[in-house]
């Protein structure tokens, strides 16, 4: 256990930095603890922000997580860290002040991925998700009643803000390079699955287009011009472009980071340009990478509500003296709220070789899909599915054989495997 | 449903709920608890709301205590430490 006198540092006010700085007093660390937030508001959850804020049901202040912190936290929010010292043990923050660590969490997660062209990007009517005020902004815009969403992007975000899109009835269109909507991370035949059922519940699907530019009136969008030369009249775009790794701020540092995240070993400490942990810092989160034990130490980030949870607790007490038995492993999970359509996974579907539908029926908009590599079980996705889930996640963690035998109790023999269809 | 706007209007701070929806298998004990708060949507989108007012804290600890998979997860910042 690390001495009360010791200072513990938690950068990043989100979920896995307050997972983290609980978990590290949970494990009875009782000395300085500071948790620095770029943002002025205490940490919240995000998921909602895309489904139930857009919706209007929530408002966005409304999503502030539950704490189990006491009052013997300090709290700096609204300056970001712009540098870290560790030689002297010192952070940074953009307001010039020095806060010294001998603990410390970096939890940065990340930003949206903005539009290219950044003249378009700030067009009144464009929106980027990823914060409360983004949420609250791009909810106001649809309250508006505009003419016509487009959605640059077809990745789970952009898949959750057009189907709730139609659930208010408004038109939308998802532009999407790839051949169906999250082809990168299900592929394309899972894909198409999903994407078929969004287009019918009227969201108008645009796989294989691009967007070149976005068209203003007087500084406001009305709108997008294809790569193939068609044009679509909308009013709000919404770039789900994916995210960006908040590291900037740890260049000069010495550590081994760049916008893909920030590198950790197997215990969790950070790495440093010569792949040397730094048994002072750890990271969690959106924003850490890191070998995953399940996947032959593969280095991964996970952009997943679990992860920052599991990984965010592992840190904290890891920083504070608790020694992990066996190298941070959890199976990634994942859940994603479309509409009323619910798609949940277990695993990782990289490397993917071929899929098997286990359960249900893709036409009829439930079921769920096996991912198999070199005959192991890597992954399962399962759509309005979910109960079925526990036990595909079971095969995946113990590296089962694929194709599974016995796992589909509602067809008698055997199960379809297809072409995953990743690219 | 009531919204979390209720949150601001009592004289008590209001509750703080997320739910692990990963842990979720949307069998709705929760929404027997407290149907008010929570609710599935389509086969298994459960809908709750992350801001209750303070008065509808028993409700929400029904609903806690009854969800067979402990998702659910409140902060009451109203309580005295
Ligand atoms: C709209 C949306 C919907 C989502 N839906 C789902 C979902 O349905 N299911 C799911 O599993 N996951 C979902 N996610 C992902 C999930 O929210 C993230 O995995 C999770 O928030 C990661 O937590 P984190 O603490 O690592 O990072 P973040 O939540 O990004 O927190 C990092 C914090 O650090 C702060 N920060 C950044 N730079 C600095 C700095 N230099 N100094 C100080 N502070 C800094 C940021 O302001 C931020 O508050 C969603 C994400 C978004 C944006
Ligand atoms: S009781 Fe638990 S598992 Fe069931 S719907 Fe509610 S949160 Fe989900």
């Amino acid at each position: 256990m690390a001495p009360v006198f010791e200072r513990a540092v938690v950068v990043g006010a989100g979920l896995a930095a307050l997972r983290g700085a609980e978990a590290m007093r949970e494990a009875g660390f009782a000395g300085p603890l500071t948790i620095v937030g770029a943002e002025p508001c205490r940490p919240y959850d995000r998921p909602p922000l895309s489904k139930h804020v857009l919706a209007g049901t929530v408002p966005a202040e409304a999503t502030t997580l539950p704490s189990a912190l006491g009052p013997d936290v300090d709290w700096r929010l609204g300056s970001p860290a712009v540098s870290l010292d560790r030689v002297g043990r010192t952070v940074r923050l953009a307001d010039g002040r020095t806060l010294p660590y001998d603990r410390l969490l970096i939890a940065t997660g990340t930003r949206a991925r903005p539009w290219p062209n950044p003249h378009e990007g700030r067009l009144a009517g464009v929106f980027t998700l990823r914060g409360r005020d983004d949420a609250a902004a791009l909810r106001r815009a649809l309250a508006a009643r505009p003419k016509r969403v487009l959605v640059i992007g077809g990745g789970f975000i952009g898949c959750e803000v057009a189907s709730l899109c139609r659930q208010l009835g408004l038109p939308v269109t998802l532009v999407e390079p790839g051949p169906t909507p999250l082809a990168r991370v299900l592929g394309r035949t899972v894909g198409a699955f999903i994407g078929a059922i969004h287009a019918g519940h009227g969201v108008e699907m645009r796989c294989g287009a691009e967007v070149e530019w976005l068209e203003d009136a007087d500084g406001r969008l009305v709108r997008a011009h294809l790569v193939d030369g068609t044009r679509i009249d909308a009013d709000v775009a919404v770039v789900a472009l994916g995210a960006v790794r908040n590291t900037e701020w740890l260049d000069g540092s010495g550590l081994s980071s760049d916008p893909g995240g920030i590198d950790c070993d197997g215990a969790g400490y950070v790495l440093d340009a010569d792949g040397r942990p730094d048994r002072h810092i750890a990271a969690a989160g959106d924003v850490a990478r890191f070998p995953h034990p399940l996947y032959d130490d593969r280095r991964v980030v996970l952009e997943h509500w679990s992860q920052a949870v599991a990984q965010g607790i592992h840190a904290g007490r890891l920083l504070v003296g608790a020694t992990p038995e066996r190298p941070y492993g959890e199976l990634p999970t994942f859940w994603s709220t479309q509409g009323k359509l619910v798609v949940k996974s277990a695993g990782l579907t990289e490397g993917a070789d071929a899929v098997a539908i286990t359960q249900g029926d893709p036409a009829a908009g439930r079921f769920v899909a096996l991912y198999g590599r070199e005959g192991r079980c890597i992954a399962a996705v399962a759509v309005d599915s979910a109960r079925w889930l526990p036990a595909h996640a079971d095969l995946v963690a113990a590296r089962a054989p694929f194709p599974p035998g016995g796992t589909a109790t509602d067809r008698p023999k055997g199960v379809a495997v297809f072409e995953p269809g990743f690219a | 449903m009531s919204t979390p706007a209720d949150a601001s209007s009592g004289s008590r701070p209001g509750l703080r709920v997320s739910v692990d929806l990963n842990l979720c298998q949307a069998y709705a004990q929760c929404c027997y608890a407290a149907p008010r708060h929570f609710r599935i949507e389509g086969h298994e989108a459960l809908f709750y709301d992350p801001a209750p007012a303070a008065e509808h804290r028993a409700d929400i600890e029904r609903a806690r205590v009854a969800c067979p998979v402990q998702a659910i997860r409140v902060e009451d910042p109203g309580q005295d430490a």
